[in-house]
């Protein structure tokens, strides 16, 4: 079974729309004993990060994510979910959960590329380059692109812990793998087929990073 | 790098497409869930849908359309139409939407903008602007008024002034339709775009005038769109998104090419 933390940042329901379509289980939940009964779990959200922060010490699942990534179970981050893994945000001056080393930070004001200024939030559809394989990133074409919608980006300050970056002016860190986390960015919920195919590897991942 | 979006438009009434679409076999298709399906294969970037019912029903009807397309295409898309209030918004969102669509809602309270960023994060507020050209003059110095009610109503607002003002107030992004070009496919308004483009820090949606891929091709460099919204062009079969695309491509305009 599948578990999706409920901690009332955004809708948590276009994840479990994906999940459905692929055929798999799952449940929303803010209830620790459910959450680790599950087999996988996925840390979505959309929204500030600090009103996040503050509904997860609530909970006390900040803790809780530490000691689910400490049994070796496969955890799963997206957008807001990915930022706030890091010790740190920018966003509301924000101490955060602290599963991987580094903070996250915002776009610079001018961020322009071949003459062009670009936009902030950068949304839209980006590629990812990968620096090595990952078992959830596999039967996936380098040349897939991944629907993004953020003014912040996660930097680790680990660069081994940066799986794959994204070219938005500057190139940032768009997925994160450590262990049994994997973190990205984009939305694979809302990135057609090749985010469907992610969802669909990470229900099979053992959590081994191979 | 990020690349420019391709988003067809429905309008739908009472939960069908006010136009049937044909597809394979040439058959009219009303049922807007099964249209966006078929462009999601097609690689539509995202969708709009343009809710133009008037009763109470109809609008019941529509939060069922949205939840069937939720559960059938893994893009965003947004609806917009008779959005008035904060509640609107929430049933629309709730059912599955990315986005929703204000317009005239939005001129006659502008803080329904702030409002819905605030509950729902500024990502999730498109601002719909439907522009006139009607001339610079003392107050409307870009020479661009909003309008409403479909273009018939002059509201005497400055459409430069306007999304600034819808930007500082949250909005994350601006659907930017002329109305002079709306219908006529002859290629949509560059100088508006353009200049709505370069005033604004949130990306701008390019809309009305769309007819053949070359028009795409303008509004996306000179007209400095982030996205193009087309709706004949690709209704009546003219052209495929694909083939959209492929024309992009080859001008060098970077789109999303596999899906």
């Amino acid at each position: 079974m599948i578990a999706i933390i409920d901690y009332k940042a955004g809708n948590l329901t276009s994840v479990a729309r994906a999940l459905q379509n692929i055929g798999e289980s799952f449940l929303i939940t803010d209830d620790i004993k459910k959450l680790e009964a599950a087999s996988h779990v996925i840390f979505p959200g959309v929204g500030a990060a600090g009103d996040a922060m503050v509904n997860l010490r609530q909970k006390k699942l900040d803790t809780w994510l530490k000691d689910w990534i400490g049994v070796g179970k496969p955890l799963m981050g997206i957008c807001l979910g990915t930022q706030i893994i890091l010790d740190y945000s920018e966003e509301n001056k924000t101490d955060c959960v602290g599963l991987v080393p580094g903070s996250t930070k915002r776009f610079p004001d001018q961020l322009a590329s071949s003459g062009q200024v670009l936009k902030i939030p950068h949304m839209g559809w980006n590629s990812v380059e990968f620096k090595r394989s990952h078992p959830v990133f596999s039967d996936i074409s380098p040349e897939a692109e991944y629907y993004f919608v953020h003014s912040y980006y996660p930097a680790p300050s680990d660069e081994s812990d940066v799986l794959g970056v994204t070219d938005y002016g500057i190139k940032f860190c768009s997925v994160l793998a450590v262990k049994n986390l994997v973190a990205m960015q984009f939305h694979p919920e809302k990135s057609g087929r090749p985010g469907l195919q992610i969802l669909r590897n990470f229900c099979r991942w053992r959590g081994d990073d191979l | 790098m990020i690349s420019k979006r391709i988003i067809p438009c429905l309008d739908v009434r009472d939960g069908k497409l006010t136009k049937g679409i044909k597809f394979k076999g040439n058959v009219d298709i009303g049922d807007p869930v099964e249209v966006a399906r078929e462009y999601y294969e097609q690689g539509a970037d995202e969708i709009v849908f343009y809710d133009i019912t008037a009763s109470s029903e109809g609008r019941d009807i529509m939060i069922d359309v949205v939840k069937r397309v939720a559960q059938t295409i893994f893009i965003p898309f947004s609806v917009g139409g008779g959005i008035r209030n904060l509640e609107d918004m929430r049933r629309v969102i709730l059912a599955g939407a990315e986005k929703v669509s204000v317009n005239s809602a939005a001129v006659n309270e502008p803080e329904i903008i702030a409002q819905g960023s605030k509950a729902f994060g500024s990502q999730c507020i498109v601002l719909g602007m439907d522009v006139k050209k009607v001339g610079i003059s003392e107050k409307i110095p870009s020479g661009y008024e909003i309008v409403i009610h479909g273009g018939r109503k002059y509201t005497g607002i400055d459409a430069l002034w306007w999304a600034r003002k819808a930007e500082s107030l949250g909005a994350g992004e601006i659907c930017l339709n002329s109305i002079d070009a709306d219908g006529t496919q002859e290629g949509y308004e560059l100088n508006l775009t353009a200049l709505i483009s370069d005033s604004v820090r949130i990306p701008v949606i390019a809309s009305g005038g769309a007819g053949e891929p070359r028009h795409l091709a303008e509004v996306l460099t000179k007209g400095r769109a982030d996205a193009a919204l087309i709706a004949s062009m690709v209704h009546y079969r003219t052209y495929s998104i694909e083939e959209i695309k492929k024309y992009l491509s080859e001008q060098s305009i970077k789109t999303r090419m596999l899906w």
